[in-house]
C-alpha cells in the first residue's frame, strides 16, 4: 500500500496529526530496538554503564507510550477515523502497547544484570542465547520496517521465524538443564541464562504481535490466534 | 460509581455466536432496485444502479451533492414523476410488484412508502390534526379510531410526552426537532412499509439529532427505512447497510460495519476518510 496515504486527506491538519503519530511510534520503536541492544552488550559483557542506561530510558518508552495512547484517543473524539485511518489509530494503540512490554523485557535483562554479583560472572560464556538474539532483533526490526511502509510483505517471514525462535529456546533450556545436572555450581548462571532467554522469547512474541496488528491495519484483517498456515493464507487472499 | 462487591455473573460461552451478524444469505429483500437509469431531460442522472434493500433494517447512501443519493431515494416513491422531462429506464421491485407499472396506483404506492424531508413540513393545523390528517383522507373520522392511532404514532415518534398536554396546539409552535418528529408520526400513521428519510436531521441541534437517530433504530422493528444523510457518522450510527454512491453510480453497497472499517473500493475509502477522490 502507498505510504503517502496517510497525506492524502482534505484537512491539512489531519495529515499532520497521522503523520505525527506515525512519528512517534517509530521514535519509539528505534528507542526499544537501542534498549534490547543496550541490555543484552550489558548482560554479555557484564557492562554496568549500559544496565543503567537502559533501566534510565525505559521510563521514556513508558512516557512514549501514554503520549500517543493520548493522541490517538483525541484523534478519534475529533474526527471519528473510519476505514484505514481507523485501523491504523486502533493498530498504533496496540502496537505501542507491544513495544512498551519489549521495552519492559529489555529492562528486566538490564536489571538482572545488575544483581549479578562481579564475582559471580563467567567471561565470555554466555554464548548460548547469541543466536536467538539475533534472530529476536531481525523480527523487531521486521516488525517496525513493516509498520513504517505500512506493508506485509515481510510479515510471513517474520512471524515464520518466531516458531524457530520457540524452538531455540527450548533448546537452550535444554542445554541448561544439562549443565545444572552435570554440577550443581552452574546453576545460578544457567538460571540467569534461562530468564534471559525467556525475555528474548518473549520479544520475539511481541514482535509477531506488532506483525499481526500492521496485517490488520493494512488489509483489515484480523489474524490474531490464527496458526501460521492460516495467517499466511488470510494475507495472501486479500488485495 | 457503586461501593457494593461484584456479584458473581454467571459466565455463558455462547455469548461470541449471539452477535448475529446481518449476512446476505439471510437478506429478506424489500426493495430491489435493477438496471435503473434516470435522466433529467438529457442529463443522465443515476447510472444502471442494481441494489437490494433489505426488510426491516436501515439502509442508507451516502454520497457527495450531486451524486443522485436522494434521485434514488424519490425513486421509490415516484417523487420524481412530479419533476418535469424525468424519464426512468430499468426496475424497481417493491416487494417484487415493478413500482413503475402501469398499472400502479401511485397514492397507493405512497401510502405503503411514507417519506420525511430535511425540513420539517407540518401543516399549520393542530398537532392532533395533523397526525390524523392520512387518516381523514382515507375516510377514517371515528374519534376513538382517530384518538388510538394518533397516540400510538407520536408513541411511535416518541413525542407523546411531550405532546399529550398540547394536542390542539398550532403545531408550527413546536421546536425543529419536535416537528420533525411529528412529521415522522404523520407518516407511520397510515402504517406504511416503508420510511424514506431525506436529511431528516440535518436541520436540526445535536440533541434533536440523536432523538431522530434514536427513532429509527426503534422504527426499524417495523418498517423498511432508507435513509439520505450527509453525514457520515450518522450513516455509519444508525444504519444497517451502506451505499456509497458518486457522480450517479453505485460504487459499494455493503454491511455498514464492514463499509466504514474495511471499504472494498478505493473511492469509497477516499469519501469516508475525507481524502482527495
Amino acid at each position: 500500500m502507498d505510504n503517502s496515504i496517510i497525506n492524502q486527506h482534505i484537512s491539512r491538519q489531519f495529515n499532520k496529526e497521522m503523520e505525527d503519530i506515525r512519528n512517534k511510534v517509530l521514535t519509539m520503536g528505534g528507542l526499544v530496538e537501542q534498549q534490547v541492544d543496550l541490555a543484552t552488550n550489558a548482560f554479555m559483557s557484564y557492562d554496568m554503564e549500559s544496565a543503567e542506561k537502559v533501566i534510565q530510558q525505559d521510563q521514556l518508552i513508558n512516557a512514549l507510550e501514554k503520549d500517543i495512547d493520548h493522541e490517538c484517543t483525541e484523534i478519534m473524539a475529533k474526527r471519528q477515523p473510519a476505514a484505514f485511518d481507523l485501523r491504523m489509530l486502533i493498530a498504533t494503540i496496540k502496537i505501542i502497547t507491544d513495544l512498551e512490554r519489549i521495552g519492559d523485557e529489555a529492562a528486566r535483562i538490564a536489571k538482572m544484570t545488575m544483581r549479578i554479583e562481579a564475582a559471580d560472572y563467567y567471561q565470555d560464556k554466555y554464548y548460548e542465547i547469541e543466536h536467538l538474539l539475533e534472530m529476536v532483533k531481525d523480527m523487531l526490526n521486521g516488525a517496525l520496517d513493516a509498520y513504517a511502509r505500512t506493508d506485509t510483505e515481510e510479515v510471513i517471514a517474520i512471524t515464520a521465524q518466531d516458531h524457530k525462535v520457540d524452538r531455540e529456546y527450548t533448546s537452550i533450556t535444554r542445554q541448561l538443564i544439562t549443565q545444572m545436572m552435570e554440577d550443581p555450581r552452574n546453576i545460578t548462571r544457567a538460571l540467569d541464562m534461562l530468564w534471559t532467554a525467556r525475555a528474548l522469547e518473549r520479544i520475539g512474541d511481541h514482535s509477531c504481535n506488532v506483525c499481526e496488528h500492521v496485517i490488520y491495519m493494512v488489509k483489515g484483517k484480523d489474524v490474531r490466534h490464527l496458526s501460521h498456515e492460516e495467517l499466511e493464507k488470510t494475507v495472501n487472499e486479500v488485495r | 460509581m457503586t461501593t457494593e462487591a461484584r456479584k458473581p455473573h454467571a459466565i455463558d460461552i455462547n455469548v461470541l455466536n449471539r452477535a448475529e451478524k446481518p449476512g446476505r444469505d439471510k437478506f429478506d429483500t424489500c426493495i430491489s432496485v435493477r438496471d435503473l437509469n434516470l435522466f433529467y431531460g438529457s442529463k443522465q442522472a443515476l447510472h444502471n444502479v442494481s441494489m437490494e434493500m433489505p426488510r426491516k433494517k436501515v439502509t442508507a447512501y451516502i454520497g457527495p451533492s450531486g451524486c443522485g443519493k436522494s434521485t434514488l431515494l424519490r425513486c421509490i416513491n415516484r417523487m420524481n414523476d412530479l419533476v418535469d422531462g424525468v424519464s426512468i429506464q430499468g426496475k424497481l421491485l417493491l416487494d417484487g410488484e415493478d413500482i413503475y407499472d402501469k398499472n400502479v396506483n401511485v397514492a397507493a404506492l405512497r401510502r405503503r412508502v411514507g417519506m420525511v424531508f430535511q425540513k420539517p413540513n407540518p401543516f399549520p393545523k393542530s398537532i392532533y390534526e395533523n397526525v390524523a390528517y392520512g387518516l381523514r383522507i382515507q375516510g377514517i373520522n371515528d374519534r376513538r379510531v382517530l384518538d388510538e392511532i394518533v397516540e400510538k404514532s407520536l408513541r411511535g415518534a416518541a413525542l407523546w410526552d411531550e405532546a399529550k398536554d398540547r394536542l390542539n396546539d398550532n403545531a408550527l409552535g413546536m421546536s425543529g426537532g419536535q416537528q420533525q418528529r411529528l412529521v415522522i408520526a404523520r407518516a407511520i400513521a397510515i402504517e406504511p412499509e416503508v420510511i424514506l428519510l431525506d436529511e431528516p436531521a440535518s436541520a436540526l441541534d445535536p440533541i434533536s439529532t440523536l432523538k431522530i437517530e434514536e427513532l429509527i433504530d426503534e422504527l426499524k422493528e417495523k418498517y423498511t427505512i432508507v435513509i439520505v444523510t450527509h453525514n457520515m457518522q450518522q450513516a455509519a450510527r444508525v444504519s444497517d447497510y451502506t451505499a456509497f454512491m458518486y457522480m450517479g453510480e453505485l460504487i459499494e453497497f455493503g454491511e455498514t460495519s464492514e463499509l466504514f472499517t474495511n471499504p472494498a473500493k478505493k473511492q469509497t475509502e477516499d469519501y469516508i476518510t475525507g481524502r482527495y477522490g
